[in-house]
């Protein structure tokens, strides 16, 4: 797994940005599914068919984006003003290693504050190292997007950090699963979706085109088990999450209990997850069509939203079991 | 329709009825009416074909509404209570000329209408203390006065719902500028009905949206129906480039082109989009810059993620002083917006 993880980490895709990673997630999955396509939003939809004709459609959604620093300006020595694409911590950002779509490398760096200024994102800038804007403008364009470089090692025997980790395990546990998944009776739809981390965009295009009779999101989700944070109250190793509710859905309840219980027939440890921020694709796959029922997966991680997002492998791999075992009913 | 026209017109979110009207007409005497219809929420959308198999379908899209007020109650006194509907500033709103209701033509044997000429009132600068003159008096604390002697005779003329526009005619000035109202976004509806003529290689689908300015609520429906492959956004936004903002917070500047986006708050361009219309405008000589802020929404959020979605691009006119009385924009950015969208749409 932790092989797979790194591919999937290293892999550039940024909010809006995600063609090359879907490019390597469909190089991975292609032989392992009936059908592989890609829709208006750069969502890559692959389909498992059910062995029976009757049986329902399961979304399965993790998605490929990955917050970053969209170029809006360049000044005139050459050093690139940015927009936010997504939830960036400004406190994490600072001195920061970043890249580009096209390898090209840069410095995050926060300008040294006036006395009464409050740190926002006008105040931050990347050097890639040009002495002026035309030669800043050669490397790269207005609207190209830096994220945080990739980083990905072990920390300790179980757990892994990188950058793009949220969503990127999810997307690897999604892979795997589909490589191993036998047939089973309902047709299964693996969505890589796409700007999850501006509104969950891509999944409500992809869902509106699978008409699915079950949601699923897999995503990360935050941590309770470090100084001074209590919520979710959830650890990483313990298990995977099986949300109850997040601010932008609430699981279907004989949905979360089915989850729950295919965890416990798999013989993984769960975790019961109440989330009192955030929100997954199971938002928007949740008000598509006529409504579908949904539910979460977390993958409980440390330090969301920051260069070094850690989680645990045992908690991928309970993931994967457990949807294994609900998949097989 | 004259772009000066256009932005005379009286039109608020909700209330179209008069732009849509006009332009209803112009897109069936174009496209002959079978190819175009008024839907539910009051979106015009015209389409049309082209010869070529398989051709993409394309929306275009312009919105039809402007930033206005409107009446909800009156006082004793007969000065009307106003709310705006869309967003303004309140400082840009005080002594500014309004008219109250709309000027609807004789039409199908009613007769015609006339709009009541208004002002916004607020304490003279005779009473207002020295703490008064630096307060920004709230929209709850402003008024439209009518005239009215009472307030029967203010509701009378003006029930709660009526709509209320800045007075504002349309003048060209300076070497090919234009000042008027509503710029944001009769520009676009202006491009809009020019590209009725143009001779598209794309499944083509005009779409006049309503109700733009309290959240794109009429594109919603519009996108719906049309399920476009591609949306390219027609628009007026911000320029920040008189007085002394610094270099990289101009946003947009005056007589550089149409502003092609590369993300808003609304939606982020398609990549493959965002070059395609960058090579055009290069390719064909079409003066165009990029937007260079990450600011505003607009039609292109709900217009790429109606039904399995689309691919979109805001294509936008310059706009100072946007969203008020007063917006000077420049006609060559104009043509640029017109050139470049048909560039696509004949491609």
């Amino acid at each position: 797994m932790f092989e797979l993880l790194k591919t999937l980490a290293d892999a550039y895709g940024a909010t809006g940005r995600e063609t090359k990673v879907a490019n390597v997630i469909e190089g991975l999955v292609r032989e392992h599914v009936d059908s592989v396509r890609r829709d208006n939003l750069g969502n890559l939809i692959c389909v498992k068919n059910g062995t029976d004709p009757n049986g329902k459609r399961i979304m399965l959604s993790a998605h490929m984006d990955h917050i970053g620093f969209i170029v809006a300006a360049v000044e005139k020595e050459g050093f690139l003003r940015v927009a936010p694409v997504g939830g960036i911590g400004l406190n994490v950002s600072q001195t920061r290693h970043v890249r580009f779509e096209n390898g090209v490398q840069g410095v995050l760096v926060r300008q040294p504050l006036k006395e009464g200024e409050t740190a926002a994102m006008k105040h931050f800038y990347i050097d890639i190292g040009a002495k002026d804007a035309e030669e800043a403008l050669s490397m790269v364009q207005l609207g190209d997007v830096a994220v945080y470089a990739n980083d990905c090692f072990r920390l300790g025997q179980h757990r892994v950090a990188a950058p793009a980790m949220d969503d990127r395990v999810a997307c690897a546990l999604l892979v795997s699963l589909l490589k191993d998944l036998p047939p089973v009776r309902d047709t299964v739809v693996a969505v890589f979706s796409t700007q999850e981390e501006v509104g969950c965009r891509g999944a409500k295009t992809a869902a509106y085109g699978v008409e699915p009779d079950v949601g699923i999101a897999l995503d990360v989700t935050a941590n309770g088990d470090t100084p001074e944070n209590k919520l979710p109250a959830v650890k990483l190793g313990e298990g995977i999450c099986v949300k109850i509710m997040d601010q932008c859905s609430i699981s279907n309840p004989e949905l979360v209990q089915e989850l729950l219980t295919a965890g416990e027939k798999a013989g993984v440890p769960t975790q019961r997850e109440v989330l009192p921020f955030g929100g997954t694709d199971a938002g928007s796959m949740q008000l598509t069509r006529s409504g579908v029922r949904v539910c979460t997966l977390s993958i409980p991680c440390r330090n969301v939203h920051s260069a070094c997002e850690v989680i645990d492998l045992r908690d991928v791999e309970a993931g994967k079991q457990l949807l294994m075992e609900y998949l097989r009913g | 329709m004259e772009l000066s026209r256009l932005c005379e017109m009286q039109g608020i979110s909700g209330r179209e009825e008069l732009v849509r009207m006009a332009i209803f007409r112009e897109c069936a005497e174009v496209l002959g009416e079978e190819n175009v219809k008024i839907d539910r929420v009051g979106n015009v959308i015209a389409h049309k074909a082209c010869a070529k198999a398989d051709a993409p379908r394309v929306m275009v899209a312009a919105h039809m509404d402007e930033v206005g007020l409107m009446v909800i109650n009156a006082a004793d006194d007969g000065l009307l209570q106003v709310r705006n509907i869309g967003g303004i500033d309140p400082r840009v709103l005080v002594s500014k000329r309004v008219k109250v209701g709309y000027d609807v033509p004789a039409r199908d044997g009613k007769p015609a209408q006339e709009a009541l000429s208004g002002v916004i009132g607020a304490m003279a600068i005779h009473l207002q203390s020295a703490a008064d003159r630096k307060n920004v008096l709230p929209i709850e604390n402003l008024y439209v006065d009518i005239g009215a002697k009472d307030k029967d005779e203010a509701l009378a003329k003006a029930p709660e719902g009526t709509p209320v526009t800045f007075d504002t005619p349309s003048s060209p000035i300076g070497d090919g500028c234009l000042l008027c109202k509503a710029g944001d976004d009769r520009v676009g509806c202006y491009n809009l009905l020019r590209l009725l003529h143009a001779e598209v290689t794309c499944d083509t689908w005009f779409a006049f949206t309503c109700q733009e300015e309290v959240g794109s609520r009429g594109a919603y429906g519009a996108a719906f129906r049309i399920q476009p492959d591609v949306a390219l956004i027609l628009e007026g936004t911000t320029a920040n480039d008189a007085g002394d903002p610094d270099e990289t917070q101009k946003v947009c500047r005056l007589g550089k082109g149409v502003a092609v986006s590369f993300m808003d708050k609304a939606s982020m361009a398609q990549p493959e989009l965002f070059a395609e219309m960058m090579k055009l405008a290069e390719g064909s000589g079409i003066a165009h810059q990029v937007k260079m802020a990450v600011a505003g929404g607009n039609d292109s959020g709900p217009a790429q993620r109606a039904g399995c979605g689309a691919k979109v691009c805001v294509l936008s006119v310059p706009c100072r002083y946007i969203h008020s009385p007063s917006t000077v924009l420049c006609l060559e950015d104009v043509e640029a917006q017109y050139l470049l969208a048909k560039a696509y749409l004949t491609r």
